[in-house]
């Protein structure tokens, strides 16, 4: 093979290759030399320092947790605390068999057999002298293990803190929970902060400022004999035959605790309605159109708090989880519903806006509406039909054949594209994790949607159904209610936020976070003055849908009723298939800002499957309002 | 082994070494060697996991099914080895990208291809496989390389590196990284060229960083400083440093290490192994294993130097000189001297894989010093 290459020179090869190896051996001789001298420092100059290190006095490092900071409401209201609690501990080495212990811990009924897996990576994964929080335990619990300390070596309680919602289930869904660090957690926090800690923020305002709350680690060196035994401890101060060079050399340094968060929820508010929710599936938020501040954020059901951070059994967790009334699920923030006439006043500005109908444009509502050319009828809700209607009518009364016509001459594209600039199909960027998008259906969006060809093509008769918020539309409540601040604030936008300022746990200092402004909309003064006053006449005109609900209120409501028909949420992630059967009623919706002339709140509600939003979703708001008003002490921060 | 079992083959002018026996090719020198270190390294790993005969029994096993690689490995003819190269290479760079989609996680890495009776790292595969494929390549090519063939070659190496470092695993990236470069450094670069390489390395810090997950990245922030941080990071290095420091000149003596014992040194049978034996056996024991490694690498290079192509060279050079980079990055990283990457103390720390790997690669040196063809002077 050599032959074929003829210019290979095999002396020259070999001498070049032999001056490499003799470099290459004066350089691992070099690089031991450093080695070894460098051990010579180590093991012979500063012998005497790492002797005393290793035999005089042997520190080991304690670690001291932080407190987790404290969250209020926008006025101060104490939201979610830390409260004395029973933690049960184990400190790996002094058990002579882990497995055999939780074995007989589990028989006490003191350790969950569906968390051994958990626990058992939970002890791996700190080193043996670490104490490990198995869990917290009540009082009956502490004091059946006391009793038997000692068939337990190594297991051991003491005082911890547990974290504490004195609301319970007040408001649950925007707060979230906070409970033991589980194998998916340890691979996103920094494990050396968490060496004290046991529990970590989970979801909702907890899991997103987690390390904000969490504050930073502390420690505290003890001096252990060479059985491991502690002989002194500056934090227990008792030390035991050890000179005093050894005492002065020990290093302490306190934990730093979190930051203390203020959020933008009015517990009032929130209290208020989730009474008026109770024992309905559904959704309520509230966000002042001024500065984006989410006042208030319903899902109801709702689930108690305390009962994660307690701990919670993994056949609780279950039980909790199959609930048919799914109270885990987020219907404020995940919750997709077709928004039903909720649409009309977007559509109705969308109209205006890009020229379509003008203010005195009129149209015939037979009760029906046929596409040319085609034989089926979409229905009106008034099965006789509204008579002659103008844009300011169709909303008052929601006549949905005014609206049919409406999207037909907006066509599907230019629908999407206004919807979209109110933030409909996107997240709003609310600070907590796992919004969804919802759907702002177009042509581009089915195509991309479908994987059959057939499936792709938009028909027209899905413009025309678009036009009363049916078909592929689907939002959540928190992109209502934005939406509906936008509307009430005349193309002013801001991010929905839950924070809104951060308090200094160690000096108190108050941080207060300035409100985060999104790109506007511009659109003429008289075009959204037009929708307003459709809005209002919603409330207070005769023949408008929300006008029962308002009567006698103290302040003006500018609204807009909804109604969803339920067969639309097979698009909705099959929350509710097993018992669709049971709850074929529609969905109940309304918008609402108030007061009309100068909005401060905007409000969207959905109830699920209790019928029209005129009667479900409208009282709940007028509850909202009214609390709001009556505050005499409210404070727009 | 006597002599008198001694068959001469088809060899009649036999040289003592290596030894022919029944056609066993055994480089005598590099196997007592060998054996002299892992015999060190058993007796250091039974103090360090405190005299457990099950782990014991565990790594028992590892260092025979390690003898057996060498042993077959020695067996195979260069020649045979060459034609097998890019196979071999072409298959690892293909289960790293099996690995990088469907491997199973471990320690917040993806490492392991599982195989259903048996779980395997690919990127072990590599740590060979890479400086294979350069010695390969420039086998029938002039030495000196060209500029073009440099960056044939840069792609050979950095395309493993690359996917092993996105498991992540910056250890072993690295070690992969140094066998291939090592086998250029023998090609005969020049010390300009040498130069450019060194400064797109330098200039790649940067990407690497990128590549890094949060704790490598604290890791070399704690090297820069450990006692900022005593409580993760730090806490090994400050740890580690004093193990060794306290063992002093003569050690602590057997089983004695209070560091190691009272469970102060973390992972005390893999990449701490060097203290534990710097507290109980001293400078003087660290001097002994240093000089048995020394004479491994001494060993190797005389087996380069005295190779008959190209290949063989490349690659006996450079299989025995990352050897040696192995032990400098550990006992480096053991005595503070570089951050703390997770590379194992050669054939001493408990774990199988890389010592398969390391005794194959012993096989090789011993299968291309056992048939070199006598030359006519």
């Amino acid at each position: 093979m050599n032959q074929t290459v003829p210019l290979k020179d095999h002396s020259r090869e070999q001498s070049l290759f032999l001056s490499r190896v003799i470099a290459s051996a004066v350089i691992v001789l070099l690089l031991t030399f450093v080695l070894v001298g460098r051990l010579y420092q180590l093991q012979v100059v500063e012998y005497q320092q790492f002797a005393e290190l290793s035999q005089g006095n042997r520190l080991r490092i304690e670690p001291l947790p932080p407190t987790r900071g404290l969250i209020f409401d926008r006025n101060g209201v104490v939201l979610a605390e830390n409260l004395p609690t029973w933690e049960l501990i184990v400190t790996p080495e002094e058990v002579p068999d882990i497995e055999y212990t939780l074995d007989s811990l589990e028989s006490l009924g003191l350790v969950d057999s569906d968390e051994r897996a958990d626990l058992t990576e939970l002890i791996r994964s700190h080193r043996g002298f670490e104490r490990v929080n198995l869990r917290n335990l009540d009082d009956e619990q502490a004091a059946k293990f006391a009793v038997r300390r000692h068939h337990y070596p190594g297991v051991d309680i003491r005082e911890g803190l547990v974290r504490h919602y004195p609301f319970g289930e007040v408001a649950a869904h925007a707060l979230g929970y906070v409970a033991r660090i589980s194998r998916e957690d340890l691979d996103r926090i920094e494990r050396s902060e968490y060496a004290g800690t046991s529990s970590i923020g989970k979801t909702g305002v907890e899991r997103t400022y987690e390390s904000l709350l969490h504050g930073s680690v502390g420690y505290r060196q003890q001096v252990v004999n060479a059985q491991g035994r502690i002989l002194l401890d500056p934090a227990v101060n008792n030390p035991i035959a050890v000179d005093n060079d050894t005492q002065a050399g020990l290093e302490t340094r306190w934990p730093t605790p979190g930051d203390n968060l203020i959020l933008s929820l009015d517990i009032r508010l929130q209290r208020a309605a989730e009474e008026a929710m109770e024992g309905m599936r559904g959704a309520a938020v509230a966000i002042d159109p001024a500065t984006g501040d989410v006042l208030a954020f319903v899902s109801s059901p709702s689930f108690d708090l305390n009962r994660f951070s307690l701990g919670l059994s993994q056949a609780d967790f279950r039980a909790l989880n199959s609930d048919p009334d799914k109270p885990l699920f987020n219907r404020a923030l995940t919750g997709s519903y077709p928004p039903g006439s909720v649409v009309k006043p977007f559509l109705g500005l969308a109209a205006l806006d890009y020229g379509v109908v003008d203010a005195d444009h009129r149209a015939m509502c037979p009760g029906y509406f046929q596409l040319p050319g085609h034989s089926h009828r979409y229905r009106d809700w008034k099965q006789q039909g509204h008579g002659l209607m103008d844009l300011h009518h169709a909303i008052v009364e929601s006549c949905d054949v005014y609206y049919y016509q409406l999207a037909v001459s907006l066509g599907i594209d230019q629908i999407a594209e206004f919807m979209s600039t109110f933030g409909f199909g996107a997240a709003t960027g609310l600070d907590i994790m796992g919004e969804r998008r919802g759907v702002v259906p177009s042509r581009e969006w089915k195509r991309s949607q479908f994987s059959r060809r057939e499936d792709q093509v938009w028909f027209p008769g899905e413009t025309v159904i678009t036009g009363i918020g049916q078909g592929f539309t689907l939002v959540t409540p928190l992109q209502l209610a934005h939406a509906n601040a936008t509307l009430a604030s005349r193309g002013a936008r801001f991010r929905p936020r839950l924070l809104i300022g951060t308090e200094n746990g160690v000096t108190g200092e108050e941080a207060m976070l300035e409100p985060e402004s999104l790109p506007g909309i511009e659109i003429a003064d008289e075009h959204w003055e037009r929708i307003h006053g459709a809005m209002l006449g919603v409330t207070e005109e005769v023949g408008g849908s929300a006008r029962r609900v308002m009567l006698g209120a103290p302040y003006r409501v500018a609204g807009k009723t909804g109604t969803a028909q339920v067969f639309s949420l097979a698009q909705d992630e099959k929350y509710d298939a097993e018992s669709i059967d049971a709850n074929l009623r529609d969905h109940g919706l309304f918008i609402a800002f108030a007061p009309a002339e100068a909005p401060t709140i905007s409000i969207a509600a959905v109830v699920e499957n209790r019928g029209g939003g005129s009667v479900t979703a409208a009282p709940i708001v007028r509850t909202l309002l009214d609390t709001y008003f009556e505050e005499a002490d409210y404070v727009a921060r | 082994m006597s002599l008198g079992s001694l068959e001469m083959g088809s060899v009649p002018e036999l040289s003592l070494k290596p030894f022919r026996i029944r056609s066993l090719v055994i480089d005598v020198p590099l196997l007592v060697t060998l054996l002299a270190v892992m015999g060190i390294g058993f007796v250091v790993l039974y103090s360090a996991i405190g005299g457990s005969t099950g782990l014991i029994i565990r790594q028992g096993i590892r260092v025979f099914v390690a003898l057996m690689a060498f042993l077959v490995v020695a067996q195979i003819p260069p020649r045979v080895l060459r034609m097998w190269t890019p196979w071999m290479y072409f298959i690892g760079v293909g289960l790293l990208f099996l690995v990088l989609f469907r491997g199973t996680v471990g320690q917040g890495a993806q490492r392991w291809l599982d195989l259903g009776f048996v779980r395997f790292q690919p990127s072990e595969l590599l740590k060979l496989a890479v400086p294979m494929m350069v010695a390969w390549y420039m086998h029938e090519r002039r030495l000196p390389p060209t500029f073009a063939q440099l960056l044939i070659v840069f792609v050979v190496v950095a395309v493993p590196a690359v996917l092993i470092a996105r498991q992540p695993d910056l250890g072993t990236s690295l070690l992969v990284v140094a066998a291939g470069g090592l086998a250029i450094m023998f090609a005969g670069i020049s010390v300009k060229m040498l130069s450019v390489f060194a400064v797109l390395g330098m200039g790649s810090a940067p990407v690497l960083w990128h590549f890094m997950r949060e704790y490598q990245r604290a890791r070399v922030m704690t090297f820069l400083n450990p006692e900022t941080d005593p409580l993760g990071a730090g806490y090994n290095i400050i740890q580690s440093k004093i193990a060794l420091g306290s063992g002093g000149l003569f050690g602590k003596g057997w089983l004695n290490g209070t560091q190691a014992h009272l469970e102060f040194l973390p992972e005390r049978s893999t990449d701490f192994i060097f203290a534990v034996m710097g507290e109980e056996f001293g400078m003087l024991g660290l001097l002994l294993l240093l000089a048995l490694y020394l004479v491994l690498v001494g060993r190797g290079l005389l087996i380069a130097v005295q190779a008959q192509d190209t290949f063989t060279r490349l690659l006996a050079g450079s299989l025995t000189l990352t050897f040696f980079v192995y032990v400098f990055v550990n006992a480096g990283m053991v005595c503070g001297l570089l951050p703390i990457v997770g590379v194992p103390l050669p054939l001493v720390s408990a774990g199988g894989t890389s010592m398969v790997t390391l005794m194959a690669g012993f096989g090789m040196l011993a299968a291309i010093q056992g048939n070199r063809k006598l030359l006519a002077p």
